[in-house]
């Protein structure tokens, strides 16, 4: 198949918004060509690591339960974000989610009960069945049916935007120059998360021990493209969903599996050894979304979670072994860490420890007293040996700096100018809504809702 | 990635606990099938653990294909894959007598081969007791079988050989449960085992998780490849309940064979035959169209053999049949026979096991589920 010289919306990315804008303008009788830059058996970008997407419902639906108001999902929006948010679009995206599920059920996608160990995110979270892997199998499934063409190993690398609108974009496809043009297009190629400069730009040399959990393609190529064209952009470049995940995942597309569930039930400490943080502040799924930036002010970007053998079983398996000693020196010197610091941690923790009835379903109440940080819950003494230690690093999902839109998902670009055929979807425009801050399956929620807006209104430019 | 070298025992359990490792760890396919749900209440794996989720897997491909790790990423997980290859492992470690697991390498050569041994027994043996024009005449008396191959000489080889395979199927899979359960002396309770013959029956976890079937393709779904083993499956027990009422008619109404075709034994292995004929010629045509990258390629000729000799016997049934007040009868019946020999022969030691591992597995799945 040959990239045709026209078209009438044009999608660039591959993942979820990209897939529900181009099946949605393809619904709407457009011509629609998807350009994306991974090939066939990596595509999808970071909806390929997801799972499950964030509904506000009234009554138990599929395989959510119970019910979700449109108000409660707001407070846990403003909660998260700290009112860092558009809530003019965020209100827009609370009130279409309701629908997503019949919609994506319709197209092919099925649903699981929530996964063990993901604490009553059933409620609030539709969980797709077989993962996001599954749900990218289904909407390519879909839109080849319909009709939409879809070309792999195609890296959009410019846009052309003349004074009054989108007119055709270049594309690289196994080292051949093509050019398309289209009626409008739809930009949903992620953040720059991937683009190790960039990032570097912003975190500066603390960039180098980043790892990045999801697809190595969303380098910000279309986001820098069309900054420099005069695109309004919402967020700041240090903004991203940042989780602490093990640091023998690997650079790129580690994903869940990267993950250690066990921070609330250990000390963390930093490379000198010393604790840094309150570790048992709340349930992990409501914290593992600020480890990441808090592992990356520290030293060197490491940190180690350390439990003893009382609580080994009580979290979710990790992929990689856990480094074991017998003592606390021992598992100092394994990890590199200077003994006689981490020593006079775990002594000063041990001693700071209140008595409690320990209990990991609930927040237990078992703390410390008078320590700096002092932690708030599952706090009980490393005494009982062997011990065990995970290396933490900043896993980075995806930057929040994007594409200022509006409730069309139509890119801004300033009152001047008058473009009015580039739409945007997914993450490359998620800041709008996450200013800092994730809930969790919102990426889906804002991908789905948005690339739906988005292929919508392309489609209309089409006459 | 795909590799042709067989792996040793050792090999393949230590990729299959890799896999499992990982998939632990992620978790995503929890709601496709049984082995990822079993898999989840573990944290480690033994051996055991391993060899039962390896036949508790049913092959249908649904968490390759939706597999954010399967290749090219660099953790390169293929469940079914691993699986698959350990399954085979499997069947050698728990085959009985334990010498008889080499009969599982090349499996493919030694069922062909076993089958023109059976062929030629057979044809021996009719040849030795009967004129050799007996082969080619025209029978119409009641028990015309028995003239051709005496009844007691067709009732010790079949008897013998068949009670000889229960025999080895039983302390096969006896040996299986006992291994794989990890914590001996559960008790069995008829709920648990009605609902794995529920979920063996209806093969339920062969259907990708949603109902909608095994990948086809990459992005495709399809129920054929249940809908023939469905067929594939009834067919034979239709067959073996077929022989069974044979057996009633003859020791205990004294009825001698051949039957009337509205007799109980003639409409059971009737409707059992026609199932023998489509189930396997359509797994044979999907085996050869499947996605190879989710396969354990190395055991097709085993798969290929026992589809391919059930198919014949099947063909050489129906023929006698429909020929059997001809002079074709004679030589139909004896390559008939031959065929049923050679699948009771290699019954302990062909693809027929995975039915009772996967059985035995469904039923250890459904005791743990209800504690």
């Amino acid at each position: 198949m040959i990239i045709p010289e026209s078209t009438n919306v044009l999608v660039v990315g591959g993942g979820n918004a990209a897939m529900c804008a181009a099946i949605t303008a393809r619904e709407q009788g457009a011509a629609v060509v998807v350009l994306e830059h991974a090939g066939q058996e990596m595509r999808g970008g970071n909806s390929r690591h997801t799972r499950n997407l964030r509904a506000a419902h009234d009554q138990p639906v599929f395989e959510q339960t119970g019910a979700y108001s449109e108000d409660e999902f707001w407070q846990d929006l403003i909660k998260v974000t700290e009112g860092h948010t558009n809530e003019h679009l965020a209100r827009l995206m609370i009130r279409e989610s309701p629908h997503l599920l019949e919609w994506l059920h319709a197209r092919g996608i099925r649903y699981q009960s929530a996964l063990r160990g993901t604490l009553s995110l059933d409620r609030t979270n539709a969980f797709f069945l077989g993962g996001g892997k599954a749900l990218l199998n289904a909407e390519y499934r879909t839109a080849a049916r319909l009709g939409v063409q879809i070309f792999y190993a195609s890296e959009v690398t410019d846009l052309e935007i003349d004074a009054t609108g989108f007119r055709s974009a270049t594309v690289v496809r196994e080292g051949e120059t093509h050019n398309i043009q289209a009626k409008a297009v739809v930009i949903a190629s992620g953040g720059f998360q991937a683009n190790e400069a960039w990032m570097k730009e912003a975190w500066g040399e603390a960039a180098d021990n980043f790892i990045i959990r999801g697809t190595p393609f969303n380098r910000g190529t279309m986001l820098k493209n069309l900054m420099t064209k005069g695109a309004e952009i919402v967020g700041e470049p240090k903004q991203c969903h940042a989780v602490a995940i093990d640091a023998r995942a690997p650079k790129y597309d580690g994903g869940i599996a990267s993950r250690v569930d066990c921070v609330c039930f250990s000390i963390v400490v930093n490379r000198e050894g010393r604790r840094f943080y309150d570790e048992g502040e709340d349930f992990w799924p409501k914290r593992y979304a600020i480890w990441g930036r808090l592992v990356a002010q520290q030293a060197g970007q490491i940190a180690y979670a350390i439990i003893d053998s009382k609580v080994v079983e009580q979290f979710m398996p990790s992929m990689f072994p856990e480094i074991r000693a017998d003592s606390i020196t021992a598992l100092a010197n394994e990890i590199g860490v200077d003994a006689a610091s981490l020593e006079a941690t775990v002594t000063g923790f041990n001693a700071a420890v209140r008595p409690g009835k320990y209990d990991p379903r609930e927040l237990d109440g078992c703390s410390t007293a008078d320590i700096q940080p002092n932690k708030s819950n599952w706090a009980l003494k490393l005494d009982t040996p062997p011990y065990y230690a995970y290396p933490l690093r900043p896993g980075i999902t995806f930057t929040y700096l994007g594409l200022k839109v509006d409730e069309n998902a139509q890119v801004s670009f300033g009152p001047d100018r008058s473009v009015d055929n580039v739409f945007a979807a997914g993450e490359v425009m998620a800041g709008n809504i996450l200013g800092q801050g994730y809930c969790a399956g919102t990426g889906m929620t804002i991908g789905t809702v948005f690339g739906r807006i988005a292929g919508e209104n392309a489609a209309c430019r089409r006459t | 990635m795909q590799t042709d070298v067989t792996e040793t025992p050792e090999e393949s359990l230590a990729e299959a606990r890799r896999t499992m490792t990982i998939c632990n760890a992620c978790r995503y396919c929890e709601g496709l099938c049984a082995t990822f749900q079993s898999m989840s209440l573990q944290r480690a794996f033994s051996n055991g653990d391993l060899n039962y989720l390896a036949n508790l897997c049913h092959n249908c491909t649904a968490c390759f294909h939706g597999c954010q790790y399967a290749p090219p990423h660099e953790f390169n997980v293929n469940v079914p894959r691993a699986l698959a290859s350990l399954r085979l492992e499997s069947y050698k470690e728990f085959a009985w007598p334990g010498f008889m697991a080499r009969l599982f390498e090349r499996n493919g050569l030694v069922m062909s081969l076993v089958t023109a041994f059976s062929l030629a027994f057979v044809l021996s043996l009719t040849i030795v007791w009967n004129e050799p024009s007996a082969l080619l005449a025209v029978y119409d008396k009641p028990g015309a079988f028995y003239q051709v191959i005496s009844h007691n000489m067709m009732i010790a080889v079949a008897g013998g050989t068949f009670g000889f395979s229960v025999l080895a199927i039983a302390m096969g899979v006896r040996r299986f449960y006992r291994d794989t359960c990890r914590v001996p002396g559960r008790t069995v309770s008829i709920k648990a085992f009605l609902a794995a013959a529920r979920d063996a029956a209806t093969l339920k976890y062969l259907k990708g998780g949603h109902g909608e079937g095994c990948n086809s393709t990459v992005d495709n779904f399809s129920n054929l490849r249940a809908v023939f083993h469905h067929f594939t499956m009834w067919g034979f027990l239709l067959c073996f309940a077929a022989t069974c009422a044979a057996t009633v008619y003859d020791y205990f109404m004294g009825i001698p064979a051949p039957y009337a075709y509205s007799s109980v034994p003639v409409v059971l292995g009737s409707l059992g035959g026609i199932g023998l004929l489509i189930g396997p010629v359509g797994l044979f045509v999907l085996k050869i169209w499947s996605d190879p990258r989710p396969a354990n390629i190395t055991q097709f000729g085993m798969d290929y053999a026992f589809i391919v000799l059930l198919f014949l016997i099947s063909l050489t049934g129906i023929l006698l049949l429909v020929l059997r007040e001809t002079s074709a009868m004679a030589l139909i019946l004896i390559v008939h026979l031959g065929f049923v020999l050679a699948l009771f022969v290699t019954l302990p030691y062909s693809k027929f096991v995975h039915s009772v591992y996967r059985v035995a597995s469904l039923l250890r799945f459904e005791v743990e589920k209800a504690e």
